[in-house]
């Protein structure tokens, strides 16, 4: 198996399909996906609300697993949650009795601790803070910093695990406009810079074009599945003011919400 | 940038007075917006520049009505033993109160000893019942959470058990133990250790599973599990079952010193009860109102203080 193979079909997603029992029986939320990522690719999941976006990343975090289908990591089966697929949840999920700091460090103890002393280790969660610009809040806890900071703090601990794959859900969600989109820009730094294979789910049009290589866009669940894959062709790095002006933006970005309005439509008759 | 600094600085001040509420954890993850208000209208009337009257009323506000009730209550205890008849006023209470407390540790043999030693072994007895239901109760509280098998093994016997007064528990604590002092203790163990196993389990199962996700996905070691998210997570649940336990503990213990007889406070009542000293009956019913008051407060400021630390 060459190196460049793996390069390529870095993530698979092979014909994976998800069922979940309930209380009125069963309920088919995805079927036959099939999904190639390359290693370094910055991929969206985009779709209307309860389109299994958020299953899918599940499935690939290994958080569940599937009811069909396989899915890879390097050729290797994705049996488990592992930090080698590090998630940054959409509530950030810091544990409150933990500092900043600290929160991070757990991450990093647990991945690099049976091999680093100490000191390392503590340089190594000071530097994933410095990455996104939190030297300052380390000794906070949680419930003493904005929502911003929360997450960036969340970023910083999925980022400390040296993971081969980030995986996001809807990170930027619940922040206001203004501070989601200095994360994003952030965020386009920090995968420039550590060359991150990251999937991210997203309800954001905007936010997919800026920050993909390729938006994969799911149809309506139930039983739903990817019903386009749009490659975003616009050199990096982006930045967002000349971007509001590019055809080749403005192309795409109607392109996902011709997607989204027009070909899924139908979700809200289907939710009423 | 600068929203965010700001956000900074305020954190720094943040009351953590959630204290000893089951929801402290959840808490901790909501929105900082509200805390910041909170913490406005909460700094506010404590500012050095407020009024002395506004303050003096404050104070009144809040001593006055107790104050008052105690004086009701005391002034319908003197009305109704006025005339005489068995139950002694509150001046002959009084008057036997500071004879009782002015020698409250003497030793006259095992039958007859001063009030405080009595307090001291009822105390002592209910802290090693309390101490082993704890030692007991806490980690069965965790397995019962963790697994859902032995869960539902384990409570339709709790089920069962727990409406069943400590009390009756107490001959079977006589026959195993063969001497009252362990049977008692015995007994504060069986009354204590319910409320810690169903509120350590209903803890455990109740830990947001986002915080089990982290965990999953950072593949932690079940001791880290334990140590760094389930014990933290868990701790508001722990102290309220601990502050439980303790009430009842403190209720059982009279009633089975009665039984058992010794030294304690339950079997001075019953003692005082058989030489006809009603007075000391009824300040044995202050006392034990009292140091159960003081348990309980104790109990909160230590679940206060551990809930800040933690969250």
């Amino acid at each position: 198996m060459s190196g460049a193979h793996n390069m390529e079909k870095f993530v698979q997603v092979q014909t994976v399909g998800q069922t979940f029992d309930t209380k009125k029986g069963k309920f088919v939320a995805l079927r036959d996906i099939n999904l190639t990522i390359k290693q370094g690719e910055f991929v969206a999941l985009i779709g209307h609300s309860g389109c299994g976006k958020s299953t899918l990343l599940n499935l690939i975090a290994g958080l569940t697993k599937p009811t069909a289908g396989v899915l890879l990591l390097e050729d290797r089966e994705i049996a488990g949650p592992g930090p080698e697929r590090a998630v940054v949840f959409q509530n950030h999920s810091l544990l409150p009795w933990l500092t900043c700091f600290e929160n991070v460090y757990l991450a990093v103890e647990r991945v690099f601790g049976t091999k680093e002393g100490k000191p390392k280790l503590r340089d190594r969660t000071a530097a994933a803070i410095s990455l996104v610009g939190l030297d300052h809040a380390c000794s906070k806890y949680p419930h003493e910093i904005s929502g911003g900071m929360k997450q960036r703090v969340g970023i910083a601990r999925a980022l400390s695990m040296e993971p081969k794959v980030l995986l996001m859900d809807e990170p930027f969600g619940a922040l206001d406009a203004l501070t989601r989109a200095k994360l994003q820009d952030e965020l386009m730094r920090i995968c420039e810079a550590t060359k991150a294979t990251t999937v991210m789910v997203t309800h954001d049009v905007d936010e997919a074009v800026l920050l993909s290589d390729r938006i994969v866009m799911m149809t309506n669940g139930p039983a739903a599945t990817i019903g386009e894959i749009l490659e975003v062709n616009l050199p990096r790095p982006r930045h967002r003011l000349t971007l509001a002006h590019d055809p080749d933006y403005i192309g795409h970005r109607a392109a996902v919400l011709e997607f989204l309005y027009e070909k899924q439509a139908h979700v809200e008759k289907q939710a009423a | 940038m600068s929203a965010l600094t700001m956000n900074v600085e305020f954190g720094a001040k943040i009351p953590v007075d959630r204290g000893i509420e089951q929801v402290a954890v959840v808490e901790a993850t909501a929105a900082p917006a509200k805390e910041k208000k909170m913490e406005k209208t909460l700094t506010a009337p404590a500012e050095p520049g407020t009024p002395f009257t506004e303050r003096l009323a404050g104070f009144g506000r809040a001593v006055l009505p107790p104050l008052l009730g105690m004086v009701i209550l005391i002034g319908i205890w003197y009305i109704a033993t006025m005339k005489g008849g068995s139950i002694p006023g509150p001046l002959q209470t009084w008057d036997a109160a500071t004879l009782l407390f002015a020698d409250p540790f003497y030793q006259n043999g095992p039958n007859d000893q001063g009030i405080g030693w009595n307090i001291l072994s009822s105390l002592q007895r209910v802290g090693v019942g309390f101490g082993f239901a704890a030692v007991v109760g806490i980690p069965l509280g965790f397995i019962l959470g963790r697994s859902a098998f032995l869960s539902a093994m384990v409570n339709p016997i709790i089920s069962l058990l727990r409406p069943v007064s400590p009390l009756a528990w107490l001959p079977i604590g006589l026959l195993v133990f063969q001497r009252a002092d362990p049977a008692a203790t015995y007994t504060i163990f069986i009354c204590s250790i319910w409320p810690m196993i169903m509120n350590t389990a209903q803890g455990v199962q109740r830990v947001p599973q986002d915080y089990l996700n982290v965990a999953r996905v950072l593949a932690l070691s079940e001791w880290k599990v334990v140590t760094r998210i389930l014990l933290p997570a868990v701790l508001p649940y722990i102290l309220t079952g601990i502050r439980l336990s303790i009430g009842t503990a403190w209720l059982v213990i009279v009633a089975a010193e009665m039984l058992t007889g010794g030294v304690g406070i339950g079997f001075w009542v019953w003692d005082e009860w058989n030489n006809l000293k009603v007075e000391h009956i009824i300040i044995a019913i202050f006392v034990i109102g009292i140091v159960g008051l003081i348990l309980e407060q104790s109990l909160i400021l230590l679940a206060r203080k551990l809930t800040k630390e933690s969250s």
